[in-house]
């Protein structure tokens, strides 16, 4: 397997609240390898994008409590001082976000927003800073590059606006690529184009991408890996193929099953009763417990592990794997046979 | 842009010719004595006042004097343009009242938005930025003070503790600049302190607000998420968006100080336009008071037009058609 860019272990974010605190991410660990794309799915709530933040110190400093590691070309970047982080960020790990609408500011030019990240990092002239966004804006595909450089965000559609972030992304190539809900804001015939992009310049600039998503039609498009959280902990981690083909943990099925395609009717959808736990209050044992059809006893008392079975799947369940065929034969609501 | 700023001039000559009819209406509405014996001197006789009367056109109806003061503004009178008419208390054309105390009221102005805008918007970056620390509290224990404290009882106090005590400034009074530029500064940095240290502190406390509210944005995540330095993620990004809203306050707020600097005027004995506003009211001068509410409109106005068109150029996203 080609060299891990991001080894992130035991990532744990708090915000202490008047309420309590609020468990955001609990003991969060993945590997990521140049040239693959990891998908983290799961619902709103579930940590995936506060994980993201936190590697990028993003998260306010002040309301947040982070801990745990994140490699990144041999330096931890949850222990790096303010000064020298920012040197990394938009360097060697940059992110595009969710809303391109409002990610771009309103009042500068797309090209100089592009060309101030160039100079964010190198000591170049204004004109060779604004060539090379530029250049960047016509790899992402926006026509007429040069002209629309000279527009404001207001001029480009949604589209237009992800691509200019992700050009702002790949200004020095980073090895690492955090994609937060990149098609979520934007049009359904746009999506598709803009995963392809991604996709594309993952391979073009060799990085490693982290694709953050509740969709899991996006996931399994895309990814090569899968992370799927819940509660702010992993549940289910392995190879894309592998976890859609025999998904282990019962959220996991949970998710599948509730997935609209092409050839399920709505009716056959299965909704997974219930809602999240609250962050600051979480159940004991398995977070999902109260909301898993297959629970029993332990489940309400020990977390279980994630553990890691042959081909580097990992799922984190106190079902047996008998247990598991079994809910799977009976083909009841939820299983992974409804899934698929 | 062109016909979107003649057809705002044409509704700004709407709004002033309101403003004034208003303003007739009001005084004569509320007449309090006889502008004629005011006019005529120590012991007036039936027939001079009737002839003072026919004189200033007091004996037509209000409608009619509107009508004879609106086309003389235009066209002029014999005392230059815009014709304003004279003054029913000393017979100084109003024309001339105003140009000799618009200057100073317009120094003073100058003066002190020079002071506020610096000092308010420094303070808010400030308090802003270090949100939560020792400076922000000061900052907004400042803030405070500005708001509450009268502006005559500070301008008393800044001329009882720097003129009086410490005799480090000048007193009260105008010195024109022309004459004497060290008394001139020396008379009016206390004005313009005191004028200042109220719209400070509110434009402080909106500068802080709407850079506060501003550094929640996504494009400042952005910002950061580029490797900015936090300067210039403040600078170039929060400050950059901030601006519209500062903008607009200033304009409006200069334009209202035009007519009504009163009470800083009257502390310091500038004598500007709000000082003559207050004592032809006083005198019944229909005249002046007329010429210093016009002044005032039309300031209000232009600054309006200035503010909707700096919009342009601050924020891309507004474009007149």
């Amino acid at each position: 397997m080609s060299e891990i860019v991001l080894d992130v272990h035991g990532l744990t974010v708090v915000f202490p609240t008047a309420d309590g605190d609020v468990q955001a991410v609990s003991d969060l660990s993945y590997t990521l390898h140049r040239g693959e794309t990891l998908g983290i799915v799961g619902e709103s709530g579930s940590g995936k994008s506060v994980s993201s933040l936190a590697l990028m110190q993003l998260l306010n400093a002040e309301s947040a409590r982070i801990s745990g590691r994140a490699e990144l070309g041999g330096r931890d970047l949850l222990s790096l001082p303010p000064d020298e982080m920012r040197r990394v960020r938009g360097k060697d790990i940059a992110m595009v976000f969710q809303d391109p609408f409002a990610c771009l500011h309103p009042m500068h030019r797309v090209g100089d927003q592009i060309a101030e990240a160039v100079t964010a990092h190198e000591k170049v002239s204004n004109a060779a800073a604004t060539a090379r966004a530029v250049d960047l804006l016509g790899q992402v595909g926006i026509p007429n590059a040069e002209e629309r450089s000279r527009d404001y965000p207001h001029q480009f559609s949604g589209g237009m606006r992800q691509r200019a972030m992700i050009a702002m992304a790949l200004v020095h190539n980073p090895s690492v690529l955090i994609a937060d809900e990149p098609t979520t804001a934007l049009d359904v015939t746009v999506q598709a184009q803009i995963l392809e992009l991604i996709e594309r310049v993952k391979d073009e600039f060799d990085m490693g991408v982290i694709l953050i998503t509740h969709d899991l039609g996006v996931i399994a498009e895309t990814a090569d890996r899968v992370l799927v959280m819940y509660a702010g902990r992993a549940m289910e981690y392995g190879p894309a193929d592998e976890l859609f083909a025999a998904p282990q943990n019962p959220y996991t099925w949970g998710l599948l099953g509730s997935m609209p395609t092409v050839e399920r009717k709505l009716e056959e959808l299965v909704a997974i009763e219930g809602s999240p736990p609250s962050l600051v209050n979480l159940p004991p044992g398995c977070a999902f417990h109260p909301r898993c059809i297959h629970a029993f006893e332990k489940c309400g008392t020990a977390l279980p592990d994630l553990e890691i079975a042959p081909g580097g799947h990992a799922d984190r369940c106190h079902l047996s794997p008998q247990m598991k065929r079994e809910a799977q034969g009976a083909g009841i609501a939820g299983s992974p046979g409804a899934a698929r | 842009m062109v016909l979107y700023i003649v057809r705002r001039t044409l509704w700004a000559i709407v709004v002033v010719l309101i403003v004034l009819l208003l303003t007739y209406v009001v005084f004569y509405l509320l007449p309090a004595g006889d502008p004629a014996l005011r006019f005529a001197g120590k012991s007036p006789t039936p027939e001079s006042l009737e002839l003072i009367r026919e004189r200033l056109g007091l004996d037509q109806p209000w409608y009619q004097q509107y009508a004879k003061f609106v086309k003389n503004f235009f066209t002029g009178d014999e005392y230059g343009w815009p014709g304003l008419g004279y003054s029913y208390v000393n017979g100084v054309p109003v024309l001339e009242q105003v140009k000799e105390r618009t200057p100073r009221t317009l120094l003073l102005i100058v003066g002190a938005a020079t002071i506020w805008l610096i000092v308010g918007v420094s303070i808010g970056v400030l308090s802003a930025v270090k949100r939560r620390t020792v400076a922000d509290r000061a900052a907004m224990g400042f803030v405070l003070f500005g708001i509450s404290a009268p502006v005559f009882w500070l301008g008393l106090m800044a001329l009882y503790i720097f003129w009086n005590k410490l005799g480090w400034t000048g007193g009260t009074g105008y010195v024109p600049i022309s004459e004497n530029p060290s008394g001139f500064f020396s008379h009016m940095i206390l004005p313009w302190t005191v004028l200042a240290m109220l719209f400070a502190a509110i434009y402080a406390r909106m500068t802080r607000n709407t850079l506060l509210e501003t550094l929640g944005e996504d494009y400042i995540r952005t910002a950061r998420a580029k490797g900015l330095s936090e300067r210039q993620v403040i600078t170039h990004h929060a400050l950059r968006a901030s601006l519209t809203p500062i903008v607009t306050m200033f304009g409006m707020d200069v334009a209202l100080l035009v007519g009504g600097a009163i009470i800083t005027e009257s502390v310091f004995n500038i004598q500007g336009l709000g000082w003559l506003a207050i004592t032809s009211t006083f005198n019944q001068d229909l005249p002046s008071v007329v010429g210093v509410v016009m002044l005032g409109a039309v300031a209000v106005v232009v600054m309006n037009l200035f503010v909707d068109i700096a919009y342009a150029f601050l924020d891309p996203r507004v474009r007149y058609a």
